[in-house]
């Protein structure tokens, strides 16, 4: 949260969020992916995002993104909108995804290099070794990209992502096809990145043990709405399971037989 | 428009040039290859020895400019082709990239490429037929500039094409100058052609670059309306494709489908 003083000089917490979505809708022809979404992001938190497949997930993160255009609603990203401060935004922001590799065709450093200049990073070989040390892929840095395994690449699209010091970072399903270890690691460097750094994270993911092990707050949409959101512990709570991998079953199976009905 | 933006995906395709056979090959080897196939063409038609009419310079002028201005539309359609291909799009334009910049970079990547096909073809023309495109000055040079424009005006047009329809258009990327090319009087003058088609020439700025570039070799003066001619065509093809760019790559953003290239 924003940290501040009020008139009296006591420390404040401002409830601002980093990310505010109000009212967003994307239609493409006679389908609603998004349909009247609305939620906030509080700087400094893990954020979960989380529905079934083709609740409006990914929808949803490219829009933020800037890469589809709403139908209607709005995006304020810092107290800002995307349309008048494209640059500044996404200059503050950055995106990791197993599923969109970086080019295969450029060595590791090359690709590295290429995005450090496309975000204007100073010192950028010094910015590199840092972070190549953080992710422990100095080694693959001459490698060809498309020689890297699974592993090596999510380690290597999460260097990319953190090459701008991003303020948000959206993480689309990062331990996606990583083997139980490396999944663990990836977890704990995220964790790592939002202690060490402060750096706010939307994260979408269909593993709701992981995402109870790291996230502080979880959304539920389906159908591209809001179905719930909350404090893991509180929402397992709150709807009486054991765990939020029943929560989410609950939620989108309630969906579902309402549909039926 | 920030220079360190250009700058990173200029080096970028610098990266991949420094190795890649055959983005090597379309600079160089296609072209020379050309070249010499157009010079033992030249030297057989000048020993048939045709009144006054030399076939080393207008033909060798002829695919010296050809090349150009293919290698202007390319840079620009094969660069945008490029992250299609390594599906790199989302990675691109998640950073605050601006189109404009992109398109900045891939002209400036044209511009690059057809100074060294110009050196490349200009020196061996020489070299291999005593053909020195470099004896008629600078009154070459703003000819060149046109080509320059037409070809990248032609390459966001194909750009615009494969954004709105997918890949199965990238063949428009090397092949849609080709359909330009003879109406664009590039190895003959436009009287040739017949006259029902004339005015299609005219409609082309690559016509006036190539009539313009023939009456340099031969009167060696330049021709101000032909370059005129082309000036002003050139400004409507480019203000006009620079749009139907723009307003593509739009119109794939409102449908989602900027990711979905393929």
């Amino acid at each position: 949260m924003l940290a501040g003083k009020d008139v009296e000089g006591a420390i404040i917490l401002s409830t601002v969020p980093i990310l505010e979505i109000h009212n967003l809708v994307k239609e493409f022809g006679d389908v609603k992916a998004v349909n009247g979404l609305s939620f906030g992001v509080q700087e400094g938190t893990i954020t979960g995002l989380l529905g079934p497949n083709g609740a409006g997930k990914t929808t949803t993160i490219q829009m933020i993104l800037d890469l589809i255009t709403p139908t209607s609603g709005s995006i304020r990203i810092f107290g800002k909108d995307m349309k008048h401060h494209r640059e500044e935004i996404l200059g503050k922001i950055n995106f990791s995804s197993p599923y969109v590799a970086l080019p295969g065709n450029l060595r590791v450093w090359e690709n590295l290099k290429t995005f450090a200049r496309l975000y204007g990073v100073q010192n950028l070989d010094k910015k590199i070794d840092e972070l190549a040390d953080f992710f422990n892929i100095r080694k693959l840095l001459p490698r060809m990209t498309s020689t890297l395994s699974t592993g090596q690449l999510t380690r290597l699209n999460l260097t990319k992502a953190l090459l701008n010091n991003p303020k948000l970072l959206l993480l689309d399903e990062p331990t996606a096809s990583l083997d139980p270890d490396i999944a663990d690691k990836t977890r704990m460097m995220l964790k790592r990145i939002q202690k060490e750094r402060g750096v706010t994270i939307l994260y979408t993911s269909h593993n709701m043990q992981e995402v109870e092990e790291i996230c502080d707050e979880v959304i539920f949409i389906d159908q591209g709405k809001l179905k719930d959101r909350g404090i893991p512990a509180e929402l397992v709570k709150k709807y009486g399971h054991k765990d939020l991998n029943d929560v989410f079953l609950a939620i989108a199976r309630a969906n579902d037989n309402n549909q039926n009905d | 428009m920030r220079w360190h933006r250009i700058n990173a995906l200029l080096i970028r395709h610098l990266y991949l040039y420094k190795r890649s056979m055959p983005r090597l090959m379309d600079v160089f080897f296609w072209p020379v290859t050309e070249l010499v196939l157009w010079g033992f063409i030249s030297v057989y038609i000048n020993k048939l020895n045709i009144g006054g009419f030399n076939a080393i310079t207008v033909l060798l002028g002829a695919i010296i400019f050809w090349d150009i201005m293919l290698q202007s539309q390319r840079a620009v359609s094969i660069a945008f082709l490029e992250d299609v291909w390594e599906r790199n799009f989302l990675n691109v334009f998640v950073t605050p990239l601006k189109l404009s910049e992109f398109v900045s970079s891939t002209v400036i990547l044209a511009f690059v490429r057809i100074i060294l096909v110009g050196v490349v073809m200009g020196v061996l023309g020489f070299l291999f037929y005593k053909f020195n495109l470099f004896q008629y000055g600078f009154y070459l040079i703003p000819f060149m500039l046109n080509l320059l424009v037409f070809g990248a005006a032609v390459g966001l047009f194909t750009t615009a094409l494969i954004l709105r329809y997918g890949t199965s258009a990238q063949v428009l990327a090397f092949g849609l100058l080709v359909l330009v090319q003879p109406f664009s009087a590039v190895f003959y003058p436009v009287s040739v052609l017949p006259h029902a088609v004339q005015w299609v020439a005219y409609i082309f700025p690559s016509t006036y670059v190539f009539e313009g570039m023939r009456a340099v070799i031969t009167t060696g003066s330049l021709p101000t309306v032909l370059l005129l001619g082309a000036i002003g065509l050139n400004v409507v093809y480019f203000v006009v494709m620079s749009w139907y760019f723009y307003r593509s790559f739009a119109v794939v953003k409102n449908k989602g489908k900027l990711l979905k290239l393929d």
